[in-house]
C-alpha cells in the first residue's frame, strides 16, 4: 500500500520566552536552520535533511507549549476531503490562507478532545538546505551540532485521548501502534499514518492542550550518544537518557529548550506496516515500555508538560 | 560569592553567583542537606516553562529569568511566588515549597514498576 492521505508530520509550532535563546538551542545545538523570519516575528526553522520550507515555527509568548502541530497529505483534493471528514465527525473546521506562515499552502485547522490544535496542508515551497536530487551526496551542507535531520513526532498531553484514538482512526487514516492500559482505562496511545512506530503520540492528562515533547530524528545511536556530549558541554537541562524506549523501540534522550519545552532526539525504531497489530502494554511493565532500560517511570514522566 | 537559601522545614543549600536557585537545591539535596523534604525535590524543565518547582520566597532579594505565565501569574510573581529555576539570589533566601498540584488523581499509576 503507497502512503496516501496523511503524509507525515509537517511542522511544529511551538511558544518561546526568549527567541534569542531558542534560536541558538535549535540551530547550534540542536543543528537545525533559520529559513527566515516572519513579518510577525515569528522565526521559521527546518533540519537539513527535510525538502519542505519548514518543519519548526517559533513563537515569542509569555506562556511555553505549542501552538498547533500539522500534517502534510498527498494532494490538494485531500483537503478537501478530510475537511468533510472533520466536519462530519463534528469539530469545527477553519480555514488558514496560503502565504500566512512563508512558503505554506493553505491550510486547515481543527481542536480535537484534548484541547490541541491540528492543521493538514498539501503545499509547501522548498527551502534551503534540502537533500540534493541530481547525483546526490549524503548531504548539501555538513551537520553541525546534534544533527537533527528531520522533525518526526510529538507526544501531546490532554484529557479524552479515548476520543482522540477514535478521530485519528476513524477520520484521518491513522494505526494505533502501540498503547497503554492501566487498571482505570487507557494511559497513552502512539498513533502513525506511515511506516514509522509513531508520527504522534497522547498520554492522558487533567489539563488540555499541554506539551510533553517534539521529537527530532538522528542518524543513530552514535548520534544520541554525541548529542548526550553537547546536552553536558552547553548546560542543557536534561531529563532522561541516553536511553531506550521499549515502546517504539527508540533510542532518546529528554531534554529541555531555554524555554522549558521538552525537546526529545532519537534514533531506530522499528518499521511499522498498516496490517500490524497494536502492541499492548499493561500496568505491570509500563516503566520498561518508556524507559527500558531504567525499568521505571521518571518522576517527570507523567507530571512535567509545557 | 555565596548565598544561603533556607529551605523552610528542609535544610540549607549554598547557592553561587549567578546559579539558579534550584540547581543549588537539587545539589545540596544529593549532598543529603535538604533532610526533612518529605519526598523528592520536585524538579521539572529548569528553564522556566513547566511549572512544578514552584516556591514563595519568604525572605530575601533575587533576579528572575522569564517563566511561563500559564504557571506563574504577573501578581504571583510580584508576591514572590515563582519558579525557583528562574530566579539567582542576590542575597541569602529563604523560600518554601509550593508545587502545585500537577500529579491528578488518575494519572500516575497506582504503582510503578520498579526496575528490579
Amino acid at each position: 500500500m503507497a502512503l496516501t492521505g496523511v503524509l507525515r508530520p509537517g511542522f511544529a509550532q511551538l511558544r518561546v520566552l526568549d527567541m534569542e535563546k531558542a534560536l541558538e538551542h535549535y540551530t547550534k545545538r540542536m543543528g537545525l536552520y533559520e529559513v527566515t523570519t516572519g513579518h510577525d516575528g515569528r522565526v521559521y526553522l527546518k533540519c537539513g535533511d527535510e525538502f519542505d520550507h519548514h518543519s519548526l515555527v517559533l513563537r515569542q509568548c509569555d506562556q511555553a507549549g505549542i501552538d498547533m502541530f500539522a500534517f502534510k497529505v498527498a494532494s490538494d483534493a485531500d483537503l478537501d476531503a478530510f475537511e468533510a471528514r472533520i466536519a462530519d465527525y463534528g469539530f469545527a473546521v477553519d480555514h488558514v490562507a496560503a502565504g500566512e506562515q512563508p512558503g505554506m499552502g493553505r491550510r486547515i485547522g481543527w481542536t480535537i478532545a484534548s484541547g490541541h490544535r491540528i492543521e493538514l496542508y498539501a503545499h509547501a515551497d522548498l527551502s534551503d538546505p534540502k537533500p540534493m536530487i541530481h547525483n546526490p551526496d549524503v548531504w548539501d551542507l555538513e551537520p553541525h551540532g546534534m544533527a537533527a535531520r528531520r522533525m518526526d513526532h510529538c507526544l501531546l498531553y490532554g484529557q479524552d485521548i479515548e476520543k482522540n484514538l477514535d478521530f485519528f482512526t476513524k477520520v484521518l487514516d491513522f494505526k494505533c501502534a502501540e498503547r497503554v492500559d492501566m487498571p482505570d482505562g487507557l494511559l497513552a496511545i502512539w498513533l502513525t499514518c506511515s511506516t514509522k512506530a509513531h508520527d504522534i503520540a497522547f498520554v492522558k492528562y487533567p489539563e488540555p492542550a499541554k506539551l510533553h515533547h517534539v521529537a527530532f530524528e538522528l542518524k543513530d545511536w552514535h548520534a544520541v550518544g554525541h548529542a548526550g556530549d553537547i546536552i553536558t558541554r552547553y548546560n542543557i537541562s536534561v531529563d532522561v537518557g541516553p536511553t531506550r524506549h521499549g515502546i517504539t523501540r527508540g533510542e532518546t534522550i529528554y531534554f529541555f529548550d531555554p524555554s522549558g519545552n521538552r525537546d526529545e532526539v532519537f534514533a531506530g525504531g522499528y518499521t511499522y506496516y498498516p496490517d500490524n497489530p497494536t502492541r499492548t502494554w499493561d500496568e505491570t511493565q509500563v516503566g520498561k515500555g518508556i524507559f527500558y532500560y531504567e525499568r521505571k517511570l521518571n518522576d517527570a514522566f507523567l507530571s512535567v508538560v509545557s | 560569592m555565596t548565598y544561603k537559601i533556607t529551605v523552610e522545614g528542609a535544610g540549607e543549600a549554598t547557592c553561587y553567583e549567578d546559579e539558579r536557585a534550584l540547581v543549588a537545591m537539587e545539589r545540596a539535596q544529593g549532598f543529603g542537606r535538604l533532610r526533612g523534604l518529605a519526598r523528592k525535590l520536585p524538579v521539572g524543565c529548569r528553564r522556566g516553562g513547566c511549572g512544578i518547582c514552584r516556591v514563595l520566597v519568604l525572605e530575601g532579594d533575587y533576579r528572575s529569568d522569564p517563566m511561563s505565565r500559564s504557571c506563574v501569574s504577573a501578581e504571583d510573581e510580584a508576591r514572590g511566588l515563582v519558579l525557583s529555576c528562574a530566579i539567582y539570589p542576590l542575597s541569602d533566601l529563604t523560600v518554601r515549597l509550593e508545587t502545585p498540584c500537577l500529579n491528578k488523581p488518575g494519572i500516575l499509576p497506582a504503582a510503578q514498576t520498579s526496575g528490579e
